[in-house]
């Protein structure tokens, strides 16, 4: 079984960024990137799934500039097989980037799609959803374990309330949660090896995708800061407080 | 031109978070109708009809829709959205699942999470865990997002809507199997007034018990960081954060939690923050209205006894 791992790059989940001065964006220059954690997430799983020998070849796939290349590596770094880089510097809608990702799994034709649930920094959680709706693939998000049976696979969801368990035909899009796994590290000799596996850069144009302009940002703004407030010294400072000031109890 | 909001219920209710996107799509105004796809849902679209400010009420009612899978409620949306300028949705699990597959067959960008409406064609939605608040024009012809619950206030149940039946059912290409929903008496997390929240510093699982009898006690909802969760002290589905449940309650006691990006993004619009932590710096404090710098196990109990 094929497995197509679509990943982002994106800040690194620890840096706490900032809006630039005239308001257009946040401030991405000389920041720590890395591979969004989802995606590391999603990577890993095809992994367990290629050592398990259920997966025969895992691909990974990236849209973005050229240093997104680096997340590539990455992935195969932690066991991917090859990768494919979409090379594009323009800033896309998830919609427009489930069209490249389609293209790509005509080809491909893979039998597994593996995504993350959503990137940290977009926070959309629509990519997955809209290439299954493209691809016409039932589609099961927020997998906390995913396990073939036979030809069919059961995914077990994160939901609101609690867990639910559907099962699906392939080809599917799968998105994971974060409980799915815990992702490894990545050893030096599977980094040096990494760099020979082979990556292939394509244009949107070679793609042959005719992408459409959804929506255009107007403004990004700072939310309302929270100025810290006070330190109280005991239980009955805070409980009067929180009677006579506060107001909440 | 006219909104449709798809129902959030599990059959038996309607929940709360439905008067609340009823309350964004007025914001954008326009006739608003309701779709309850669901089985066996009377009660469900009894509460829709009574929703202020509804015109109708379509009712899908059929087996195929009982469990709210995305793939045939994405279709059914999408039979019906020629009627529609904007398609809305709580950004639940539910709504998150179905919409973007809505959106792309509608072949539409989706606007995730919108916390307020600026026209009928601009909203505003955070991004990078809450860092950042985006205002965004859809050039779309129709607008599907969802909306962020916390953000918005449930109208009120005075209305009087009619009810019309729609016949036409999609098949999944997915089946349910099962599902464990976790018990509780407790409000709904996302609904309630007052959050008691626990995190690494908890301990374990059943050092939960003190915060359980705290927001018992506060008529609250039980939280968690996602180390408490990854920890296995308690359910995923308490999870409070950037990939958990966001949550704006009048009060909110974070009680053994650091407080990381990703854990204030699910909280920080709480009217009133309090943090209990034994660490001075934990950053957590930086935005808490009210800190006590103590051991939880010591004073947990102690507000359990005054308030």
């Amino acid at each position: 079984m094929k497995v197509l791992v679509p990943v982002k790059r994106v800040v690194d989940a620890n840096v706490k960024v900032r809006v630039n001065a005239d308001n257009t964006g946040v401030d991405t220059a000389n920041l720590k990137m890395a591979i969004n954690p989802f995606c590391e997430i999603a990577v890993e799983e095809a992994v367990r799934l290629k050592e398990a020998g259920t997966a025969s070849e895992i691909v990974v796939v990236t849209v973005g500039p050229k240093a997104a290349q680096e997340q590539l590596r990455t992935a195969m770094a932690l066991g991917a097989d090859r990768g494919i880089h979409i090379e594009t510097d323009e800033e896309l809608v998830p919609l427009s980037i489930a069209k490249l990702l389609l293209s790509v799994q005509e080809k491909e034709q893979a039998e597994l799609i593996l995504l993350g649930k959503q990137s940290i920094d977009g926070d959309n959680n629509q990519t997955g959803q809209m290439l299954a709706a493209l691809a016409k693939m039932p589609q099961a998000t927020f997998a906390s374990e995913v396990k073939l049976e036979g030809e069919s696979l059961s995914v077990t969801r994160e939901i609101d309330g609690g867990l639910q368990t559907v099962t699906m035909p392939l080809p599917a899009v799968v998105t994971v949660d974060l409980r799915l796994n815990e992702p490894r590290y990545a050893k030096l000799p599977n980094i040096m090896k990494a760099k020979r596996k082979p990556l292939e850069t394509v244009s949107i144009d070679d793609l042959g995708v005719s992408l459409k302009s959804h929506q255009k940002t107007l403004k990004v703004s700072p939310p309302s800061e929270r100025q810290a407030g006070v330190m109280v010294s005991s239980v009955a400072e805070l409980v009067e407080k929180l009677k006579n000031e506060a107001k909440v109890i | 031109m006219a909104i449709l909001v798809l129902a959030e219920h599990d059959n038996a209710s309607l929940k709360l978070d439905t008067a609340k996107v009823v309350a964004c799509a007025s914001a954008i105004g326009g006739d608003i109708d309701i779709l309850v796809a669901g089985h066996e849902c009377g009660a469900v679209v009894e509460a829709a009809q009574k929703l202020s400010g509804v015109r109708q009420v379509l009712v899908a009612d059929n087996g195929a829709y009982t469990h709210s899978l995305a793939e045939n409620i994405a279709e059914l949306i999408v039979d019906i959205a020629s009627d529609y300028e904007h398609i809305l949705a709580a950004a639940s699990s539910h709504g998150k699942d179905a919409f973007p597959r809505v959106s792309a067959l509608l072949d539409v960008a989706q606007l995730s999470e919108v916390v307020e409406v600026v026209s009928s064609d601009t909203f505003v939605r955070p991004v990078y865990a809450g860092s950042a608040l985006a205002t965004v024009q859809s050039l779309d012809d129709k607008k599907v997002m969802t909306v962020r619950t916390s953000a918005f206030d449930a109208v009120g149940t005075e209305g009087a809507a009619g009810a019309v039946a729609i016949d036409k059912v999609f098949d999944s290409l997915s089946q349910f199997v099962s599902q464990t929903l976790t018990e509780s008496e407790r409000p709904e997390l996302g609904a309630a007034s007052v959050v008691v929240s626990g995190g690494r510093g908890m301990g374990s699982g059943e050092n939960f018990a003190i915060l359980e009898q705290l927001a018992d006690k506060l008529g609250g909802a039980l939280g968690a960081s996602r180390a408490a969760v990854d920890a296995g002290f308690v359910p995923n589905d308490l999870q409070v954060g950037q990939t958990g449940k966001i949550v704006a309650p009048d009060l909110y006691i974070a009680v053994g939690i650091s407080g990381a990006i990703q854990h204030l993004a699910g909280m920080k619009d709480s009217k009133v923050i309090v943090a209990i932590n034994k660490d001075p710096e934990a950053p957590i404090f930086q935005i808490a209205d009210y800190g006590l710098e103590a051991d939880l196990f010591e004073v947990v109990p102690q507000l359990i006894e005054s308030v």
